[in-house]
């Protein structure tokens, strides 16, 4: 979801693992948490640092969309929260980089590759967001998904990732509820600000059913991942949970989901409901989206912008440190 | 463009009542100074604590996870650490 299409490893039976592999798979299976210095599969490494940095990507390309808005928003109480919702996230990137650093990388090798185009992020920030109730849209529809996904995976197996979520779910739901505020503000509002978070609703709506990846019967590989708990539900069972919450919430609001085979369905206690369009998806993921080039011109920028800044605290701190050597030295 | 990566800092934040200072994370920063002062930013925003110490992550020792056995599987059989250990008769009261 904020990892989509995460590369991993085809299963291994239990005959082809080696011993240690299967006293590593003992211990997930016992619900042990597994450490940075424990022995891990290689393959469960490698899986893990592709996703929690796709994840830790997704959360800082994801202040992009919002950050537009700081200076847009209608009322200094409005930008104020979500200022402080942009900086939660930059919070959150940085609690997932450093899980991810605790795996034997580091947060400028993978920053490169995310500049270069080698890593991904969430395919959902790559939309536009045209207006202030897109503002709402995102919070509600995209930081709700993002719940769906990020509150399985605190049970997560590997500790440093599994205390990076608890803390972020922790002021995730401040996110979605900032956004559905502000939907209600305008779906009560006047009929152009009704029509306004009826037409956001509309266009986030399918992006955001894209965010928990391609549909089961087409997700390759996710049952290694899933023998060694780094993914804890399926693609299809998070975004089915996903629809069953959030259409009552859309009833609420007096706005129509925009699907017409939107149905409650008895039997499985659940909507059915229309999958979105998969061929888009793949194309957003390969960088043909409608702001792929925009976000990453504009994460790569910020990122050179500031290396005279991190430079010159630098060498602030490699001056201070041989001032101190001196002192020290002419004190003895 | 700069290739030094600023270094690695464990962060601990005591909270409101009086407890220990407890590892909450960690971060980047170029010195001590900046590392409180991001650690300020990213992990206190909620009122988490009132106090923080930062340690350069390359100074903190570590036991090793195949020690685990020799070093604390000792405490198993002693059970008699433990006040509940011991039986005491009810008519003595409260201990």
């Amino acid at each position: 979801m904020y990892a989509q299409l995460v590369k991993s490893d085809a299963i291994k039976s239990r005959e082809d693992m080696s011993p240690e592999e299967r006293a590593f798979q003992d211990r997930v299976d016992a619900g042990e948490k597994i450490e940075p210095k424990d022995w891990m599969p290689e393959g469960y490494r490698k899986t893990l640092v592709r996703q929690i940095g796709q994840h830790a990507h997704s959360e800082i390309v994801g202040q992009l969309p919002e950050g537009n808005w700081i200076t847009r928003a209608p009322t200094l109480e409005r930008k104020a929260i979500l200022l402080a919702k942009v900086q939660d996230e930059a919070g959150h990137g940085l609690y997932l980089y450093s899980a991810a650093e605790t795996l034997g990388v580091s947060r400028d090798e993978l920053l490169e590759k995310l500049h270069s185009g080698k890593m991904k992020y969430s395919s959902i920030f790559n939309y536009p967001t045209l207006n202030w109730a897109d503002m709402g849209a995102v919070g509600w529809l995209v930081d709700g998904a993002a719940i769906m996904n990020q509150v399985p995976l605190q049970r997560t197996s590997y500790g440093p990732y599994s205390r990076a979520m608890i803390r972020i779910c922790k002021e995730e739901s401040f996110h979605q509820r900032q956004g559905y505020s502000i939907m209600m503000k305008m779906a009560f509002g006047t009929p152009e600000q009704k029509e306004m978070a009826q037409d956001a609703m509309n266009r986030f709506w399918y992006p955001a059913l894209m965010m928990f990846g391609p549909s089961d019967k087409d997700s390759v590989h996710s049952a290694q991942s899933m023998a060694w708990k780094i993914k804890i539900n399926t693609n299809d069972e998070l975004r089915q949970k996903f629809v069953n919450e959030t259409v009552p919430q859309a009833e609420y609001l007096g706005l129509t989901i925009p699907d017409e085979n939107l149905a409650w369905n008895e039997e499985k206690q659940g909507y059915d409901f229309s999958e979105p369009d998969w061929s888009e998806f793949f194309e957003v993921i390969k960088g043909n989206g409608p702001c792929n080039r925009e976000r990453l011109g504009d994460r790569v920028k910020a990122w050179e912008d500031g290396a005279w800044f991190r430079d010159g605290l630098n060498a602030y701190a490699e001056r201070a440190a041989e001032r101190r050597r001196a002192a020290s030295v002419a004190a003895e | 463009m700069s290739k030094k990566e600023w270094p690695l800092w464990e962060v601990f934040i005591r909270g409101q009542h009086g407890l220990n200072h407890r590892h909450v994370g960690s971060l980047h920063a170029p010195d001590a100074e900046m590392a409180i002062n991001h650690a300020r930013d990213v992990y206190t925003r909620r009122k988490e604590g009132v106090s923080i110490w930062v340690v350069p992550s390359k100074e903190i020792t570590a036991s090793s996870p195949s020690e685990k056995g020799p070093l604390f599987d000792p405490a198993e059989s002693k059970t008699y650490r433990h006040p509940t250990f011991f039986d005491i008769p009810e008519e003595v009261g409260k201990m």
